[in-house]
């Protein structure tokens, strides 16, 4: 790892002022990808911000029709809270399948949002559910926030402070794991919001998180797990690596969606 | 430079640290307390397993400096008076390990199990919470016994789980 001052603000306020402040500086959240990535050396801010001690940036609370998420929250707070459990009980499932034990105690959903893995769990999840990101300036729907491999729409000087998303009467999430690096290989997350279908996937696209639109329609005219039936994701666009080619990813959009309408539906 | 104060195995600590210096290596070279091991030093192995506010984490991937006013318990600080702590002593009769070297994570893992699910434990869970902790040796059903005779020991001790970890 190289040098780098350390900077512990007490407010998403001051975290702000500093990050306006020092130059080359990095917001630091849960620092599950941000300290390994500096110990490669792949990263060297000059400055760390660590959002740690930010208690305005933890907790989740009910707002309406909305779950809202504080940005420091970690993956298991997320995935023990009796809030998230009633309202979205696919969100709480899916932060109880991110990383290991440890990694979730520590790893945070503003942290993977901002991070935008192209095979991170979360960002599924916002896509499907239709949330909004909240920053210390503005408001982001998710199809606008995710724009490429680890690339988001945050702006220079941009903190995510909290992430809302509404209930819906079904949701879930399915996703067939890397055994080593435990991100998805593909991870489908569907979601049922009055008459809409949305459903997203992970780990797959070559240019990250995206919606499949026949699968879309075909759960909008029943959604159910037969509706997927037959239904073939298109190899074109899909990842390839020494993990899975994109012909075995394609097939496994299929399989992971149909898994996550029959958990969904309590099928 | 930066100054950091916390609590390690319930005694304060201070120190004035190169913000680059890892938990891990906080406890080791500061504190010589060697009982945390680094085996991967990429997340993924689970060795370096501490208890940072009642909660497993991995020491690799933790800065030393972003604990200011919290509480660490490491391996050296389960056992109580001379006694092994329930986990420790189940590791040992259940014959837990072969070389050692992952076994302080190990059992660190599995207090927090017991921590976060009470002491009644079947084998399914106890093999899918252990997943961020690797054992090079061998399988691991000597691991998963002792996990499931730790809890119950623990759960029949008059100390409550909780205490362990802090």
């Amino acid at each position: 790892m190289y040098a780098f001052t350390y900077h512990r603000p007490a407010t998403a306020r001051q975290a702000a002022g500093l990050l306006a402040k020092k130059e080359d500086a990095k917001i630091l959240a849960g620092g599950h990808t941000l300290l390994p990535t500096m110990k490669q050396r792949l990263a060297s801010p000059s400055a760390l911000i660590d959002l740690g001690a930010c208690a305005d940036l933890k907790g989740i609370v009910r707002k309406g029709r909305n779950v809202v998420i504080g940005a420091m929250t970690t993956h298991a707070e997320v995935a023990e809270s009796a809030i998230v459990q009633e309202a979205i009980p696919g969100l709480a499932w899916l932060a109880s399948h991110i990383g290991d034990p440890h990694v979730r105690h520590r790893g945070t959903i503003g942290g993977s949002v901002a991070n935008n893995d192209p095979a991170a769990d979360y960002p599924a999840a916002l896509l499907a559910l239709d949330a909004t990101i909240v920053t210390n300036t503005r408001k982001l729907g998710a199809e606008e926030f995710f724009t490429g491999l680890y690339e988001t729409a945050l702006e220079e000087g941009e903190i995510i402070t909290r992430i809302s998303f509404p209930i819906v009467s079904k949701a879930s999430y399915a996703k067939f794991r890397n055994p080593a690096s435990r991100y998805a290989l593909v991870g489908v997350f569907v979601a049922k919001r009055g008459s809409d279908v949305r459903v997203a996937v992970t780990g797959a696209g070559e240019s990250g998180v995206f919606r499949w639109p026949e699968a879309e329609a075909a759960l909008k005219a029943r959604f159910a797990p037969k509706s997927l039936d037959g239904l073939k994701a298109t190899a074109k666009g899909i990842n390839g690596d020494m993990h899975a080619d994109p012909e075995y990813r394609a097939h496994l959009i299929g399989v992971m969606a149909k898994e996550a309408v029959a958990r969904a539906t309590g099928k | 430079m930066t100054t950091v104060s916390l609590t390690v195995n319930g005694k304060a600590v201070s120190a004035n640290l190169d913000p680059r210096t890892l938990l891990v290596q906080f406890l080791r070279e500061n504190l010589r307390l060697t009982g945390t091991h680094v085996g991967c030093d990429t997340s993924q192995c689970g060795a370096c397993i501490v208890h940072i506010d009642g909660k497993a984490v991995k020491a690799c991937t933790t800065l030393a400096v972003s604990l200011d006013g919290a509480s660490v318990t490491t391996i050296e600080g389960l056992a109580a008076n001379g006694t092994l702590h329930p986990m420790q002593e189940a590791f040992r009769e259940h014959h837990g390990l072969q070389c050692g070297f992952c076994t302080p994570g190990m059992i660190m893992s599995a207090v927090d199990i017991v921590n976060r699910r009470g002491s009644v434990l079947d084998e399914k869970t106890i093999r899918e919470d252990l997943d961020g902790n690797i054992c090079r040796c061998t399988g691991y059903h000597n691991i998963v016994k002792a996990v499931a005779a730790g809890a119950q020991a623990m759960g029949a001790s008059s100390a409550p789980a909780r205490q362990a970890a802090e």
